[in-house]
């Protein structure tokens, strides 16, 4: 056995303390301004939190232990079995994915040696983006740049807010910003009739527009928008209120815009082909940079997906659905879903991680299933190997990667439970093999 | 323990010996002065064999979001190149932005033993350092960018005292932990986030009202007076366009006397001559240099065939982008800190602009006097993958396979080529290793690397003499890390993991009230976040620090 150290989950750890600059691991945008202090009751979020951060961080955690059909075991016990398990398999699924930049290098170094396949969770949301950027590329800006320097931003069929409850109070409607491009204030477009306007208020916040369409046609407005652009005759939408009317005058806010961010989040955009849309969005952006200066920004990517993404792709090539079956990484964003594969009776058992949030549940598998996840994960069928793990940024420290791409930021343990990592576990079973 | 090397023909430029047979002793991982009677764990015979340093690349971008950006956009780059994991080593993908572990083997299995990605953003250092951290074999350190950033746009704007530019220089190498700076089309990539499409030497920024020249002048003094050793390193403006070697004749001229460093020159030494006004200022950036002994420069030459651009240069990436190949180009602007451009292109030797970019790179290699102030470099993967520097190696040092290879470009640039065809030189073995080991040791500052005398790490590569310079180079007989064997004939036998190297010029403290303000009022990371500390890169990336020395701190 490895040496790792047999900590059990014996909730809270005793001392209280404040902890500032902390980050929220359960969102996409990383929010790194938390004031978070832990006392005997657990812990608190007493500045800067959101819906999201309060229910993570403040959520009591249920005791958990290492279980093998559906029995306590100790620790050890369970690690043994994972690995016989994976061991025994022709292909190991590795799925969920939930974990940091330290389980992302465990998991892909375990998958390698077990010659198995890798994806996330939520793949399919990223790749509605990364079909698109393997087919045209894009342009793209960070939270930043949009911060400081948009004067259009254009939400479509997404609803921000939902999705990041601080999105606009940081992003579009901070107190202050470095250029004076936000003088005449900010002009906000919603492309859909269903998106939360809410957080679009503030004192740099100038017009709100609202293009009431349904939200899944979002493409199509856009698709328009770019038609009107060029100059092109077009029949007038047909669904939603929208018209010609209004799409010559949001075309006529793109020409003036400085600097134009268009936004969307790919989980939101959940319909058949939305990479479509996806391409209309970044097509828009492409337009419009001919002239004045226009970018997009995707946002989404909670439960650590683009941390997972990012670390697949620099480890073996490729951002997920990777199968190491032949010894090589081979891609195949069809072949290598987990999603499909287990509905299909591919793969022949299931590791799954889920140690951000309690829901991530793995999806219905008929092969044997090792779960490392937070205690109190709604599990709808009893694992065959169940091992709780902490969450990074929460039980222990760790790394995560900003839905921008760019900014990675540094977890820190604010000593919830004594539970381990998600990479000590992998690292474990990996050893046992 | 103690090993031995014996009989093999030395080329340590550094310590001024050339083709001596000597033997090497190194004890525990250091190379320790001659010890004829002590009695060595481990005996290596290499006689007739050529003993150099372990090579170092000082501008290899192999780590750093935008190299991860290029391989999730270029799935077909990896496809053809699979790597299959074996007892030793990792799984991953090769080509030309290979997977980490894969760029270190290769490097490795080249005979190289340290590596240095030139543009990391302050804004993804972590990232930069996490993909270095998981890229074995070779030691690695980073260039962080500036120039472009807000927060130093705003002080030069502002007229700000230049102590505290300097303070804000030294706080960004160690919060980034650089162990130098570059500056990329200075001031442009910001000037495109505000729609200027070109900004020249003297050009203003739209919105700082200041110059590339400014921004240069104030970034090269601060480095030389916070005592850095390697110059500020110039990506220069106007990179690609035809005529751009006036502006990169201007920039040298620029710096005044302060030392600096001209990087992927090729790319900044273009003329207008000829019938389709584009031609080679390599003649004219040579005689410039070689009488310019504050200059150094590398080369950043093309070989043909399929690779990926990736710059930090988003102003003139965007404008490439039209040549992209296949046709998908990502720009990004990025964190008011940088912006980045990652264009896939196919360099082919029947295109006229191709084939003078080629010539170009060799003419200037051929014409640059003094080895010590260029180094070997195809900026990977931007002018050409790494992998190809034997091939390089083998252009300059053999005119007849020079020659064979001329025939084959496009017609118009041989008719373009008589200079190349005239330059007789052919580089030696002592120039080769001063280029690629002695020489960018020396300016990175890296007293332990880069030389064979005693003290130095055993970083050690040994070759088989062989005319065809190409294939020795490609597959070392062996190569020693700290003393280790972990290539043999060319393949890894043992994994190790590098060092990262830093240089951390004292600053005042206090700077950071100001920028924590900056951070707090327009960032969406606090100040403390984006330091990267030491704990990350030797604890979370399973490496170790090694803090090279910079001089005192001047006025």
């Amino acid at each position: 056995m490895p040496s790792i150290s047999p900590r059990q989950p014996k909730g809270k750890r005793v001392s209280s303390g404040v902890f500032e600059n902390v980050v929220n691991p359960f969102c996409g945008t990383l929010c790194d301004d938390l004031v978070v202090e832990r006392t005997e009751a657990g812990l608190k979020v007493v500045k800067n939190g959101c819906s999201q951060s309060v229910a993570g961080f403040e959520r009591k955690l249920p005791p958990a232990n290492p279980s093998v059909g559906g029995k306590d075991v100790a620790l050890s016990k369970a690690i043994e079995e994972a690995a016989r398990l994976i061991g025994k398999a022709k292909l190991p699924l590795f799925g969920g994915l939930a974990t940091d930049v330290e389980g992302m290098r465990a998991v892909m170094a375990l998958a390698e040696r077990a010659s198995g396949v890798v994806d996330h969770a939520l793949s399919e949301a990223q790749y509605r983006n990364l079909k698109i950027l393997q087919t045209t590329g894009w342009t793209t800006t960070t939270l930043a740049e949009t911060r400081n320097r948009a004067d259009l931003i254009i939400i479509a069929g997404s609803d921000i807010h939902r999705l990041h409850p601080r999105f606009f109070e940081r992003i579009v409607a901070p107190p202050a910003s470095m250029f004076d491009v936000t003088a005449p204030k900010r002009t906000i477009v919603f492309i859909g009739k269903g998106l939360d306007r809410s957080g679009a208020k503030g004192a740099h916040i100038g017009e709100v527009v609202t293009l009431a369409c349904n939200d899944d046609a979002a493409g199509h407005i856009v698709a328009l928008l770019r038609a009107r652009l060029r100059g092109f005759r077009v029949t007038p939408p047909k669904r939603g209120g929208v018209t010609l009317a209004d799409i010559d005058a949001l075309a006529e806010r793109c020409r003036k815009a400085k600097y134009g961010v268009v936004v969307w989040a790919p989980p939101a955009l959940d319909f058949a082909h939305a990479e479509l849309a996806v391409e209309q969005f970044t097509g828009l952006v492409k337009d419009l940079n001919q002239t004045t200066r226009f970018a997009g920004l995707a946002l989404g990517g909670a439960e650590g997906a683009v941390t997972a993404a990012t670390v697949c792709t620099w480890i073996s090539g490729y951002p997920l659905r990777v199968s190491y079956a032949s010894g090589a990484p081979d891609y195949d964003p069809y072949r290598w879903t987990i999603g499909r594969m287990l509905k299909d009776g591919e793969g022949d058992v299931l590791l799954w991680i889920a140690s951000i949030s309690p829901s991530l549940v793995p999806p219905p598998a008929k092969v044997p299933t090792i779960v490392l996840g937070t205690p109190g994960l709604a599990l709808t069928a009893p694992a065959s190997v169940f091992i709780p793990v902490g969450t990074p940024g929460v039980d222990h420290a760790g790394r995560l990667i900003r839905v921008d791409n760019v900014v990675s930021l540094p977890l820190k343990d604010l000593g919830r439970a004594e539970l381990p990592s998600a990479a000590e576990i992998l690292s474990a079973i990996e050893a046992a093999l | 323990m103690l090993i031995k090397l014996t009989g093999g023909k030395i080329y340590d430029p550094a310590n001024n010996v050339s083709g001596e047979i000597r033997d090497i002793y190194v004890e525990d991982g250091k190379i320790v002065a001659a010890k004829p009677n002590a009695r060595p764990d481990a005996t290596y015979d290499v006689k007739g064999r050529i003993v150099m340093a372990g090579a170092i690349d000082p501008h290899t971008h192999i780590g750093g979001g935008k190299m991860t950006i290029a391989r999730m956009l270029l799935p077909e780059d990896h496809r053809g190149d699979p790597v299959t994991r074996t007892e030793l080593t990792r799984a991953g993908s090769g080509r030309s932005v290979p997977s980490t572990h894969v760029t270190g083997y290769r490097y490795a299995e080249m005979g190289y033993t340290a590596c240095f990605e030139p543009a990391m953003l302050a804004a993804n250092a972590r990232q930069a350092h996490m993909e270095m951290g998981d890229t074995p074999m070779v030691d690695k350190g980073a260039f962080v960018m500036l120039g472009s950033d807000d927060y130093f746009l705003r002080q030069l704007a502002a007229k700000k005292d230049f102590n505290s530019i300097k303070d804000y220089v030294a706080w960004t190498m160690h919060a980034a932990q650089a162990i130098a700076v570059k500056v990329v089309n200075p001031g442009g990539i910001s000037a495109f986030k505000f729609n200027q499409r070109k900004l020249d030497l003297d050009e203003e920024h739209v919105y700082y009202h200041v110059t590339p020249r400014q921004i240069i002048l104030t970034l090269a003094r601060a480095i030389q007076e916070l005592g850095v050793t390697h110059p500020l390193h110039i990506h220069g403006c106007n990179l690609g366009v035809p005529g751009n070697i006036e502006t990169t004749l201007a920039t040298i001229r620029a710096a005044e006397g302060l030392r600096v460093h001209m990087t992927h020159t090729q790319f900044l030494s273009y003329g207008t001559e000829g019938d389709r006004k584009f031609s080679s200022g390599a003649a004219r950036l040579t005689e410039l240099a070689n009488k310019t002994p504050n200059v150094s420069i590398d080369v950043g030459q093309v070989l043909f065939g399929q690779t990926c651009t990736a710059s930090g240069d988003s102003m003139r990436q965007y404008a490439i982008s039209k040549s992209a190949h296949p046709k998908k180009p990502v720009i990004m602007d990025i964190e008011c800190d940088a912006g980045c451009g990652v264009v896939p292109i196919r360099y082919r030797d029947k295109s006229f602009v191709n084939a003078m970019q080629w010539v170009i790179g060799l003419e200037t290699f051929l014409l640059f006097d003094d080895p010590w102030r260029i180094f070997l470099t195809t900026d990977h993967p931007n002018g050409a993958p790494f992998f190809f520097y034997p091939h390089l190696i083998r252009l300059l040092m053999d005119k007849s396979f020079r020659d064979d290879m001329l025939q084959k470009i496009n017609p118009d640039a041989q008719a373009q080529s008589e200079l190349l065809k005239s330059l007789t030189r052919e580089y030696t073995l002592d120039e080769i290793a001063i280029m690629t080991r002695a020489g960018p040791a020396r300016s990175l500052g890296l007293k332990d690397r880069g030389h064979l005398g005693a003290g130095a790490s055993g970083d050690i590569t040994v070759y088989r003499d062989n005319p065809d310079r190409e294939a020795m180079f490609a597959t070392p007989e062996l190569v020693f890390k700290n003393g280790e064997v972990v290539v043999k004939n060319g393949k890894v036998v043992k994994v190790v993991q590098g060092a990262t190297h830093v240089a951390r010029p004292d600053y005042d403290k206090s700077i950071e009230k100001p920028l924590n303000d900056y951070f707090d009022r327009y960032l969406t990371v606090r100040m403390e976040n984006f330091k990267l500390a030491d704990e990350e890169i030797i604890g979370g990336d399973n490496g170790a620090i090694i803090v090279q020395p910079t001089a005192a701190r001047a006025t």
